[in-house]
């Protein structure tokens, strides 16, 4: 124990003394630590709340459930909402409400169920606890089609990563381990597509889309977005350092130009073809202009796109809202806490976002 | 124990696909006999040149004949020449920089709020990054929690991050109670205009700075060790050592952090059309929601005018990732 102290209160220097840049180094830090991670944690604390604790302010921290007790009143059990009362006399007791009219309601004893007893309401808490409202986020599945929305999500990201990560394959493997006429031109066509982000070409490309008749399909999200120049560029740089010995020796062996592909170089290239896919996967989980712009029925949109409709909503149903967002960042999170090195030390390498 | 996983995963991956690229094995060596190595290349890139082909290069040119013709119909062989029409109606301005005098204003309002945002919210993202790289670069302990901390936020969705700030920041929400807890006045940060740009340009900065700190990072660890040794030794002050060594050498990387951060600030849309809807008002409407709501969602529905000015965002983007490619060379190089 002490020695984590020591660790986690070394001083640069040997004085042991705290330097001005240390408070402002760990000031910054403690910041970014509560601003960073802050948020995420309100995020998920608040999706278990009962809609009525999410209309409370101030908030509290902890999600909280109200207690409810079962009083059996004319041969029919009923769960009541328990209460903390101070009755007329001054004195405190514990009853379950029975019914509120206006400023006044009228409460029983749980043990005496057959009394009632008049309370204002400005003389009463309810009995509370730290509880979860999972209900936020088993509901959704049935009222919000939410079930659909992650199939359409996850098809949506798989099948874009397969297909990105076969097709800028063999063009990274032709591009980098033959010399052919033009490859110098494909080279710079595919630079020049860095230059035309979606952004640039979203109406034309909805037009091409509904051309092949893939609007309100989910290959209309998944065709557009394979043509990543990145993935070409990654996939390119890595191949470039396989030696070209190998693949003279295969095909010394009889080996053919496919069997040197994908037996030869693509195991070689498995890292880079790692960092893609993790980047794909990500990237294809979070898009949400283009899904939102060819998708406009129900049943096919993605999780990005159903959240945003769903909190787009005149009457915004934050306790459910929340629960979906939980949900949606989940994959995200699993990613960030197993592939965080791999993902920071792909970006630092490559400018890869 | 990561790589053992690594190397499990990448075996259940890769048996199917040596099973799926064998059965294709025969034909392809047939085709390989009957065209030689320039049709196996052809083959090779072909997938990608399709997709290239048909989802970048040809909308491209479909782009620029859009942009000259008129009306709502979603094929061009229904659509009408109209010239530079559409550049005129969003070129027509008494005064430039009073959108309200311009023919198309809500196209100048979008052009004036990117151009506002993207100045405030690329300065707030280098400082930032730059303090943030620098103090994860120093002698702290457990640097990689730490660099993680900062980056967490970059690969949430922006769905997420919209949702997860609007709950924060609507009048009821955990900032304005921390506020009030300081004694501050609460404030309405997504209804006040003004408000609603600091909360714009925050939560975007909130939103993209680990990515910056990581590269500006990966910049500081390659200035050599020794040329703080030497000025050590030398006892030269931290502050010459900062704007003698770290800032000449890391200038290249800061250079390629703003420009890259400047395409991205140029496109802003996700995360703040989540969070605002581009209000209240116009406030933070930015060029790509203008060309979204022209193009598809608004009444005023008019194709040609949505390409007309996303070719005209499409021109800056070009300059600025030419001039990002040129760096990017010249960071190599150097």
């Amino acid at each position: 124990m002490s020695r984590i102290a020591t660790f986690l209160t070394r001083r640069r220097g040997d004085g042991g003394r705290w330097h001005w840049t240390d408070v402002v180094t760990w000031l910054w830090l403690g910041a970014g630590l509560i601003l960073m991670f802050g948020p995420a944690i309100w995020l998920v604390l608040s999706s278990f709340k009962t809609p009525a604790q999410l209309a409370e302010f101030p908030p509290t921290i902890l999600p909280y459930v109200s207690e409810t007790v079962a009083v059996t009143l004319n041969g029919e059990t009923r769960n009541l909402p328990l209460y903390d009362v101070i009755l007329s006399d001054g004195s405190a007791d514990q009853l379950a409400e029975l019914r509120r009219v206006g400023t006044v309601a009228q409460m029983i004893d749980p043990a005496d169920p057959e009394t009632v007893i008049k309370v204002p309401i400005t003389d009463r808490r309810p009995v509370r606890e730290v509880g979860f409202a999972w209900d936020n986020y088993l509901k959704p599945l049935e009222a919000f089609n939410f079930g659909q929305y992650l199939y359409n999500s996850v098809f949506v990201t798989v099948t874009a990563t397969i297909i990105t990560l076969i097709t800028n394959s063999m063009a990274a493997f032709a591009l980098s381990k033959y010399e052919f006429r033009g490859r110098n031109a494909v080279l710079l066509i595919i630079v020049a597509t860095l230059m035309i982000p979606l952004s640039v070409n979203l109406v034309p490309l909805y037009s091409v889309i509904s051309t092949l008749g893939l609007q309100n399909t989910l290959w209309g999200v998944i065709l557009p977005t394979v043509a990543t120049p990145t993935g070409v560029f990654l996939l390119r740089q890595y191949m470039l350092t396989i030696p070209d010995e190998l693949i003279e020796a295969a095909r010394m062996d009889k080996a053919s130009e496919w069997q040197i592909y994908y037996r030869i170089v693509l195991p070689l290239t498995a890292p880079a073809l790692a960092v893609l896919a993790i980047f794909s996967v990500v990237w294809r989980w979070n898009d949400f202009l283009w899904p939102l712009i060819v998708l406009s029925r129900k049943e096919l949109f993605t999780l990005q796109v159903g959240l945003n409709t769903f909190a787009g909503e005149l009457n915004v149903q934050w306790h459910y809202i929340l629960a979906m967002t939980v949900a949606t960042m989940i994959p995200v999170v699993i990613v960030f806490v197993f592939l965080q090195r791999f993902i920071t030390t792909g970006i630092a390498g490559t400018g890869l976002k | 124990m990561s790589f053992a996983l690594a190397n499990t995963i990448g075996a259940v991956f890769a048996a199917p696909v040596r099973w799926l690229a064998a059965s294709i094995d025969a034909p392809l060596r047939l085709w390989q006999r009957l065209t030689g190595k320039g049709g196996m290349i052809a083959f090779f890139l072909m997938p990608n040149i399709i997709v290239f082909g048909t989802f970048v290069i040809i909308p491209l040119f479909i782009n620029f004949a859009y942009s000259v013709t008129g009306g709502n119909e979603l094929f061009l062989t229904d659509r009408s020449f109209v010239g530079t029409q559409h550049f005129d109606r969003l070129l027509t301005c008494d005064n430039h920089f009073d959108p309200s005098s311009c023919r198309d204003d809500l196209f100048w309002t979008a052009v004036w709020n990117t151009a506002r945002f993207v100045v405030v919210q690329v300065t707030t993202i280098a400082i930032v990054a730059m303090g943030t790289a620098l103090i994860l670069n120093s002698k702290i302990p457990a640097r990689g929690f730490w660099r993680a901390v900062f980056f967490f936020p970059v690969l949430l969705s922006p769905v997420v991050v919209g949702l997860i700030w609007r709950w924060i920041l609507q009048r009821q929400g955990l900032l304005n109670f921390v506020m009030i807890e300081m004694d501050l006045t609460p404030v309405n940060w997504l209804i006040e205009r003004d408000w609603a740009f600091v909360a714009a340009v925050g939560v975007s900065v909130w939103a993209h700075v680990g990515f910056y700190a990581l590269i500006l990072l990966a910049g500081l660890q390659a200035i050599p060790r020794d040329l703080y040794e030497a000025a050590e030794m030398d006892g030269t002050r931290p502050a010459r050592v900062f704007f003698r060594i770290t800032l000449p050498l890391l200038w290249p990387n800061l250079l390629v952090v703003i420009v890259l951060a400047l395409i991205r600030a140029v496109q802003i849309f996700d995360e703040v059309y989540v969070l605002t809807g581009g209000g209240p008002g116009t406030s933070t409407l930015y060029l790509t929601q203008y060309i979204y709501e022209i193009g598809f969602a608004s009444i005023l529905r008019n194709p040609g005018l949505a390409s007309a000015a996303s070719l005209m965002m499409g021109g800056v983007l070009i300059v600025l990732t030419l001039g990002q490619l040129g760096l990017q060379r010249w960071r190599d190089r150097a």
